[in-house]
């Protein structure tokens, strides 16, 4: 039989070696938000076949409207998206026009412009949403979960698979972003939220199982319980994911070009959801059990003011199995405020 | 038993009612649903309804030009909503969408509309009120006339008089709003503007007949009285955006700037409260400012609805193949029930309606993939009570009744999102993310329908048959 359990410090690895270069990424470069979350516009113009139109022309003629940090990309067709500050109707309507009388006919495929008030609002109000759905899922799991002892467990692990995914997910926008200007906009906001929904879906799905053999099994060790869980639903859970990679990789081939970054960004998040509820979310419980400290100290590191909390409190009101762990837990604190400390001043030498 | 068998038939004709209703509702050239009972009417027509995305048109954002501090009166944004909605519906969009959002935000979605700019200036604009002097020109309500717009005049001053509406002003005067001709002729002196007038209402002057009172600033009481005392006896008429509403006959000069509009006999309520309203909102009652606005061309449009269909078309055929070969048997039910599952899903976007954007017809394929989970976790179920020496009958109900709990709170958790998501979507009228959030939700709740009861079903009337005795038809 196979032994998830047993080798989860493999499986944690795994996830570190997927996790870390995107947490650093997003610490050095952060994210590209697009003109939803900044304000801005974006205007899609394609030119006749036979019109010679260089991007720098375009930019140029931005230029000369006052729009001097335009960014114009060309693509196939002879189809141009120019992203500048917020153009009103009239701006525009001159540009074109001026754009007609230079490089021939054009026709408007697409125009988009944000206010810069409704852009950081947008921004704001992203933060709380996806807050606000871990939250009321964190609130979920514990009521599905009350007949169990330690029901926020369940809870808190699958929030810690979820925080894995979204890791993933917004490292991975961050790394794309470096390397070929993806940007960050409602539909990433619409996956991302997505496969936090289906990340804890599928948690549920193996917690409940062991839910239910915890009960019937009473009296075996965590780790044989949790494991049995974890075979018992493997089935399931690599079926279903093959059956959602196979309706997005449809949509990803086929679907056109709008949604293709975010059919990307769903597919790689539903990946990494199946991963962290078999490999994390149910291994963590076992941990939990067994080695609450390392929990402890990851979160010390990585949160560097919660540990030095639960390191004082260890200090001085610890039991005598937890009160050792506190040296430990201030020293992780200590490496998590060098490391990100290092990385942020790092990003202050990076020139923007 | 033999009531529970009565009970799985009589489910099955209520399960192939309803995919032959749905079918029929799918299929286009349906008649729509036209029912005229009594009180009762309904006029729908079924058909998928495009949003902006997949066949281009307009979404913008207004926003109240205010002070961010000031707060925003919410009937003069209710007013600002139905003037909007007024003008807007003067261009012809079929299906505009025209909403509050917050207390001082407007969206409109103007799907095909092909003059973006023109459409914007049309409900942008802040209506132009103007009083303007027609000598003794009687003008038609509705008429187009050529003003100066700029306010200036000096004429003697008279003392007090009173303003009676001329006796042609009455319902009988044929109302031709359909006046598209070009202004030309005589230019006329605008005496005073909207931004001169403090208030507007319908009273009832003293034989208790209908008449309409305003009252303007200083600077527009000025104007007036200098106004009235010199052209006692002649015309003077409201203009809203170069259109005639109403006219009247100067009878006295009025200082003060209290205005009293009469007529012989009083207005008719409605006219008059036509009067106050565009005297009172001809300008917008607030001031409104683009925010957001994005447009789509429609080949743009097109070009994505075709490849997204072909993508669900191949997304879908794939699971149903791989249910078949995975799980056989019960793979083939599933097969069955997912087709049923897109055939309801499709009818319930055309009668709720639910407005397809790009977003949507994936929150859809994916929700495909969704509604096989719950086969899938049920006949995972049934495979281990076979294997554990479990009768057929009996491993497939326990394969329902274990497998539902985990469907419960693995949709419910979906459902939760997809909620945030809609309310997150519909606050900044960012249709597509709303229709994602909509199409998978619904998704989520038809699936637990189809992959359960439909599914349960077809297999109990099987297995009550008799036909299906091997495991291996189950893929154990």
């Amino acid at each position: 039989m196979l032994d998830i359990v047993g080798k989860r410090y493999w499986y944690y690895l795994i996830s570190a070696i997927v996790v870390v270069p995107g947490l650093i990424s997003l610490i050095l470069f952060g994210l590209n938000f697009s003109i939803d979350f900044t304000g801005g516009s974006m205007l899609e113009v394609q030119f006749g076949e036979s019109a010679a139109v260089h991007p720098a022309q375009v930019k140029e003629l931005f230029g000369e409207y006052g729009f001097g940090d335009t960014v114009v990309q060309s693509s196939q067709g002879n189809v141009f998206l120019i992203r500048s500050k917020t153009l009103d109707s009239e701006t525009k309507m001159a540009i074109e026009d001026e754009m007609e009388k230079r490089f021939g006919t054009l026709t408007e495929l697409r125009f988009e412009s944000v206010g810069p008030s409704v852009g950081g609002e947008v921004q704001r109000r992203a933060y709380m949403v996806v807050a606000l759905a871990a939250g009321a899922i964190l609130i979920y799991i514990s009521f599905a979960f009350r007949h169990v002892s330690n029901p926020v467990r369940y809870g808190a692990c699958a929030i810690i698979a979820m925080v894995h995914d979204i890791l993933v997910v917004v490292g991975l926008a961050s790394i794309l972003g470096v390397l070929h200007g993806w940007e960050v906009d409602s539909l990433f906001l619409t996956a991302l939220l997505t496969v936090i929904g289906f990340s804890v879906h599928d948690s549920i799905v193996v917690f409940d199982r062991i839910r239910e053999n915890s009960k019937r099994y009473a009296g075996s060790p965590i780790e044989d319980v949790v494991n049995h869980s974890v075979i018992q639903t493997l089935d399931r859970s690599i079926n279903t994911q093959l059956t959602v990679v196979f309706t997005l990789s449809a949509l990803l081939l086929y679907g056109g070009v709008t949604i293709r970054n975010f059919v990307l960004t769903l597919l790689i998040g539903i990946i990494s959801g199946t991963y962290s509820s078999i490999f994390n979310a149910s291994p963590l419980l076992v941990e939990w059990e067994r080695r609450p400290e390392l929990l402890i100290y990851v979160l010390s590191f990585l949160v560097p003011p919660v540990g030095l909390v639960v390191g004082i409190y260890l200090l001085l009101k610890g039991s005598g199995r937890s009160r050792p762990w506190a040296k430990v837990c201030l020293l992780c604190a200590l490496g998590g405020v060098v490391a990100i400390g290092g990385l942020l001043l790092l990003r202050g030498l990076i020139p923007s | 038993m033999f009531t529970d068998r009565h009970r799985t038939v009589a489910l099955l004709g209520c399960i192939i009612v309803l995919a032959l209703g749905a079918a029929w509702v799918d299929l286009p050239g349906n008649p729509g649903i036209h029912i005229h009972l009594g009180p009762i009417n309904v006029d729908r027509d079924l058909e998928l309804r495009r949003g902006l995305d997949l066949q281009g048109g307009l979404e913008v954002l207004l926003e109240a030009d205010l002070p961010a501090e000031e707060t925003v009166d919410a009937a003069a944004m209710q007013a600002t909503r139905a003037i909007i909605e007024q003008r807007v519906n003067g261009l012809g969009v079929s299906e505009p969408l025209i909403q509050l959002s917050g207390s001082r935000r407007i969206i409109v979605e103007l799907p095909g509309i092909e003059d973006p700019e023109r459409a914007i200036e049309t409900f942008g604009e802040t209506g132009l009120l103007e009083f303007i002097h027609a000598g003794y020109d009687y003008l038609i309500p509705g008429a187009v006339v050529t003003t100066t717009e700029e306010v200036s005049l000096a004429t003697p001053v008279t003392p007090t008089v009173m303003i009676t509406a001329t006796p042609e002003l009455t319902p009988t005067v044929p109302l031709t709003p359909s006046v598209s001709v070009e202004p030309e002729g005589p230019v006329y002196q605008t005496i005073l503007t909207g931004r001169h007038l403090t208030g507007a209402a319908m009273d009832f002057g003293e034989l208790g007949l209908i008449e309409i009172h305003f009252q303007l600033n200083d600077e527009g009481a000025a104007l007036f009285a200098a106004y009235t005392a010199g052209n006692v006896g002649q015309l003077m008429c409201i203009v809203l955006d170069k259109e005639v509403v109403s006219c009247a006959t100067i009878n006295q000069a009025i200082p003060d700037g209290k205005v009293r509009i009469t007529r012989e006999g009083g207005f008719p309520p409605e006219e008059a409260e036509d009067i106050v309203i565009r005297l009172r909102y001809g300008a917008l009652p607030i001031p409104l400012r683009v925010e957001t606005s994005r447009t789509v061309g429609p080949t743009l449009g097109e070009d994505s609805l075709q490849k997204s269909l072909l993508a669900g078309l191949i997304g879908l055929t794939t699971v149903i193949v791989f249910m078949l070969l995975y799980y056989r048997f019960p793979g083939l039910l599933a097969d069955v029930a997912l087709v049923i599952y897109a055939v309801v899903v499709v009818a319930l976007y055309e009668f709720i309606p639910v407005v397809l954007t790009l977003p949507g017809i994936a929150g859809f394929i994916l929700s495909v993939g969704m509604a096989v989970d719950a086969n899938i976790l049920i006949f995972e179920r049934m495979k281990e009570e076979l294997r554990a020496g479990k009768g057929l009958r009996l491993a497939v109900e326990q394969g329902f009744s274990r497998a539902w709990p985990s469907i419960r709170d693995s949709n419910f958790s979906t459902l939760i999102t997809c909620a945030i998501l809609f309310w997150f979507g519909s606050y900044f009228g960012a249709s597509v993310v709303k229709g994602f959030a909509l199409t998978l939700g619904l998704g989520v709740v038809v699936s637990m329908f189809t992959a359960i009861i439909v599914t349960r079903t077809f297999l109990r009337l099987i297995i009550d048959l008799d036909v299906v005795k091997h495991h291996r038809w189950f893929g154990v």
